[in-house]
């Protein structure tokens, strides 16, 4: 809309007309303080804080509800405007308890705040407060009644933001209060002879975080420890692949630091202020007792704990004699979906150059192969995540983004809100989503591909799809393959983004942890990284083949990383028991409980890195906490590597270069100068000095892996997401005839794979959510 | 619309229900007056009329629960089979309404929404019921009894009593 001129505080300002004059004020740096006004959600107007003097208007205005307007002469403060706020600010504490000392909130509450500035911490008020006691309304949502302000935010983001719709406002007047959807005489929860009200929702906890007070406060949080001493960082949640920052609270204890809070208020990354239950409250596994700390080695049959040297010797020694004795054919190596971009890369480089083989596999969750494949050389046809925060027009096929990847759910019910786009679901469920949707159509179960035929006919869904001219298709991981295929082909105006079910299960990948091709989706032969590793050329075993290669006696050694594909693929114990079997884990998973060797890894949030969202977006990871006992699993690589005797150099890039003496004339080395060091030069970018920084094999990653290469350190360092596409072309679609290597993990909202029974909020909530049910419409299916 | 199988009211009241959700331009309007309508056949509004309404007009029992608890003439609890309504506002006050609602609570032996062992009686103090020209006034049920003293109150309440069989 055109802009408009107008004055506040004596300053000219321009705005687009239309819009609200809070938020024109907070963009040229005025604040007005506002408690029920949030943006993104509907208007309130129900605390009357944000009030201004509006020139030619009777009376003061509340500026979250004004529109800018040509010539409109506003002042936002004055000893009148602080006068109104001081007497609402007296009206709010005259039922408010100060009890801000043990408040979760004192420090970053906003009701403290305003008192704060308008000083209205005398009250006329000499009638006794109007007190509750605090209510559990669900593992993770606390209810202090008194504390409660009644700003709404809370029933809006619930209902608006997260089409829940768990929390409204019961009674009226001074007795008005916050309700949860399951009334205490229906919970069937009774605590002390009372029944307690309960909520049955998506436990997102996005209440809490737009509560401006503490009356809303968060189960694992409260009472834990004072805002002010805990350090933040924003770092990429490890659960799901959609990319969310969140921003963990750490404190330091006497094995390292430990999380205690996670939030996104600080609107760090793509996700803003959204949060699901996992990425907020599902980082207690970091803080498990379970965790193992001391590496194992088995002995007389027992996993023994031993010291680091001892451990890493051992399994070096064995890997190093197994490949000479047996072959390096007979090792192979499983990644992870949550371990960085760095350390995947590393870890097919250890495969590929370290013990020379392509037996190199992850546990798959959709076919980015396929995707990119399908792909190359078009541009501009892989979808961001900002796409479906912002399409006009978004087409989802299979999936249910509500349970499997909430932060796309959330961008596509804000986009539905905000700017009205046309959402087109084909699914085998009624999903969610459907209730945003415009069109719908029921998919029979495993029959996506007659969906896809009828693409090509003439009906309505079709019609509707082609003439939308700026489509995203978001794909669950029901397609793969050919199916997959033909649907990118049927929609050749359309951008793809494919749904996976972990942090970087897009950069595993991307990165290669595939036995057919390499990093960028590149050939095993004739293409450039092909040509520097000097590795075999012919593809390797996958998972599945590397375990039927094992009960066949044929798998000399094991090394998994970060994964447990025995629980995930049903493997029999007896298979493994001729394989030399090293794991790197967090915890004794079932696949570690039958190693040989298994070393105690970080996770996600103790290392630095990257990861690439399944979108592609690719994110900074920050080293948020620590465990003393672990080391990150890019150290682990590279120790195991170092003691099977390899020259770690020309593993990981770090000091002045493979030979210093670049570009010279004679000897052996005559005309190959280092192309690292050549590179690093002419991109000004400095060697690294140790071999285990994560930036070194970056600097690798970006010279070498297509679509990494256009990638920005300014952008990756200042922690924003940027949006790689492996554009590449040349790539050969791979046939495989077992559909069964891509599993998706069908995890839910509550469950995160291995990590959901390491994580006793996960297992509170689920405890919870099987029993409170509220009614036909609520949460999510 | 949705039709409800096996629905807790009786057929005339549900054939109203059928065609109270079908007169207002949003669906969702005809729930003060379909909460009036259950209170009025069942006693109360019990959870089991909740689920219904909700069912009724595709709201959720919580947006059912919210309007409900707003007003103050709806009940969840059962009342006596007599309610009796005692107003104070301005002008029954003036007029003797606080010795009315005492002289209620004093000889039925309970106090502000209670009601009495025998479910006979249930003892409410209200806003303003509109008959301020013959104030004090006392509603029971949907009965008016206005110009009222103690004494009078007695009679009225006699008058109840004795429509009950013996």
């Amino acid at each position: 809309m055109a802009d408009v001129t107008f004055i506040v505080d004596g300053k000219t300002l321009t705005a687009p007309a239309g819009t609200l004059l809070i938020e024109a004020c907070k963009s040229h740096g005025i604040e007005i303080p506002a408690f029920c006004y949030y943006p993104g959600l509907s208007l309130q107007a129900a605390c009357r804080m944000c009030v201004v003097r509006i020139e030619k208007q009777p009376k003061l205005a509340t500026a979250c509800t004004t529109t800018v307007a040509e010539g409109m002469n506003v002042t936002t403060e004055s000893p009148e405007i602080a006068q109104a706020r001081k007497a609402t600010l007296q009206l709010l504490l005259g039922n408010h308890p100060l009890d801000c000392p043990v408040c979760d909130a004192g420090g970053e509450c906003e009701l403290q705040d305003m008192t704060f500035k308008y000083g209205a911490a005398d009250s006329f008020y000499a009638e006794p407060k109007n007190h509750r006691d605090e209510q559990k309304w669900s593992p993770v949502v606390y209810f202090d009644r008194p504390r409660c302000i009644l700003c709404y935010r809370c029933v809006r983001m619930c209902g608006e933001g997260m089409d829940i719709f768990a929390l409204g406002v019961q009674n009226r007047g001074s007795s008005s209060v916050i309700a949860p959807n399951i009334p205490a005489q229906l919970s069937g929860v009774v605590e002390n002879g009372t029944e307690l009200a309960q909520l049955d929702c998506e436990q997102c906890g996005m209440c809490i975080d737009a509560c401006p007070v503490g009356a809303l406060t968060s189960g694992t949080y409260r009472y834990k420890t004072r805002p002010w001493e805990m350090n933040h960082t924003a770092t990429v949640c490890t659960h799901c692949g959609d990319g969310c920052k969140t921003t963990l609270g750490v404190r330091s204890v006497s094995d390292g630091s430990e999380i205690v809070r996670g939030d996104n208020r600080d609107k760090s990354g793509m996700n803003g202020d959204f949060l699901c239950n996992k990425g907020r409250y599902a980082f207690d596994f970091a803080n498990n007792i379970e965790r193992l700390t001391s590496p194992l080695i088995r002995k007389d049959g027992k996993l023994t704990p031993v010291s680091w040297d001892e451990a890493l010797t051992f399994a070096g020694n064995k890997l190093r004699d197994l490949r000479q004795d047996r072959g390096p054919n007979s090792i192979g190596v499983i990644g992870s979906n949550r371990t960085t971009n760095e350390e995947n890369y590393l870890l097919q480089k250890f495969a590929r150059t370290v013990i020379g083989t392509n037996n190199i596999d992850h546990h798959r969750t959709a076919d980015f192969v396929t995707l990119a494949t399908s792909l190359q050389g078009a541009t501009g046809r892989f979808a961001s995540q900002h796409d479906v925060e912002k399409s006009p027009a978004i087409l989802l096929v299979g999936g249910d983004p509500t349970n499997q990847a909430p932060l796309t759910a959330w961008n596509i019910r804000t986009n539905v809100r905000h700017n009205n786009a046309r959402i087109y679901i084909a699914n085998h469920e009624g999903i969610k989503l459907r209730r945003q949707a415009k069109a719908f159509v029921q998919v029979a179960p495993f029959g996506y591909g007659a969906f896809i035929e009828s693409l090509k006919a003439d009906n309505d869904f079709a019609k509707s799809l082609h003439a939308e001219e700026q489509l995203v298709v978001v794909v669950g991981n029901e397609l793969r393959g050919g199916e997959l295929a033909s649907l990118i082909k049927a929609l050749p105006h359309a951008k793809f983004a494919l749904l996976a079910d972990y942090a970087n299960s897009r950069g595993a990948s991307d990165m290669g942890l595939l036995p057919d091709v390499l990093p960028g989706y590149q050939s095993l032969a004739g293409s450039t990284i092909a040509n520097e590793y000097a590795a075999a050329d012919t593809p390797g075993l996958d998972l599945l083949a590397m375990f039927d290669a094992a009960a066949a006696g044929n798998l000399s050694a094991l090394y998994v990383v970060g994964s447990n594909p025995v629980k995930r693929y049903g493997i029999d114990a007896v298979t493994l028991k001729s394989t030399f079997l090293i794991v790197q884990d967090l915890f004794l998973t079932e696949t570690a409980a039958l190693a040989d060797v298994v070393f105690p890894a970080a996770n996600l949030y103790e290392k630095s890195g990257s990861v690439t969202n399944s979108y592609g977006d690719l994110q900074l990871v920050s080293k948020a906490a620590d465990k003393a006992g672990t080391r990150s699993d890019f150290e682990l690589i590279v120790r195991l590597a170092g003691h099977m005797g390899h020259d770690l150099k020309t593993l990981v890039p770090f000091g002045k270069g493979l030979r210093s003496d670049m570009g010279q004339s004679r000897g052996a080395q005559s005309g190959e100068a280092d192309r690292h060091s050549v590179w690093m030069t002419a991109n000004n970018l400095e060697p690294k000095t140790s071999p285990f920084d994560p930036f070194a094999i970056l600097d690798e990653i970006q010279r070498l892996v297509p679509g990494y290469d256009k990638l920005l350190r300014l952008q990756l360092l200042s922690g924003n997401d940027q949006h790689i596409s492996p554009s590449a072309s040349g790539l050969v679609q791979i046939t495989t005839s077992r559909k069964d290597l891509v599993l998706p993990s069908a995890d839910t909202l509550f469950t995160s794979g291995s990590l959901t029974r390491y994580s006793p909020m996960l297992q509170d909530v689920q405890r919870h959510q099987s029993t409170e049910v509220a009614d036909h419409l609520a949460s999510a299916d | 619309m949705a039709t409800i199988p096996n629905s807790i009211f009786t057929p005339t009241t549900a054939a109203r229900f059928d065609k109270l959700a079908t007169i207002y331009p949003v669906k969702r309007s005809a729930l003060v007056p379909m909460l009036l309508y259950a209170q009025d056949e069942i006693g109360y509004v019990s959870d089991p009329v909740v689920a219904e309404i909700a069912q009724r007009l595709d709201l959720l029992e919580l947006d059912v629960r919210n309007v409900l608890s707003y007003y103050s003439m709806l009940r969840t609890v059962p009342a006596g089979k007599y309610n009796v309504q005692v107003c104070t506002n301005i002008s029954c006050m003036l007029r003797g309404g606080f010795e009315l609602l005492d002289h209620c609570k004093h000889t039925l032996g309970i106090g502000h929404k209670e009601t009495t062992p025998d479910g006979l009686f249930s003892l409410e103090e209200v806003e303003c019921i509109g008959a301020c020209c013959w104030a004090p006034a006392v509603q029971v049920n949907y009965d008016f009894h206005d110009d009222l003293t103690p004494e009078k109150m007695d009679a009225v309440l006699d008058s109840y009593r004795a429509r009950e069989p013996k």
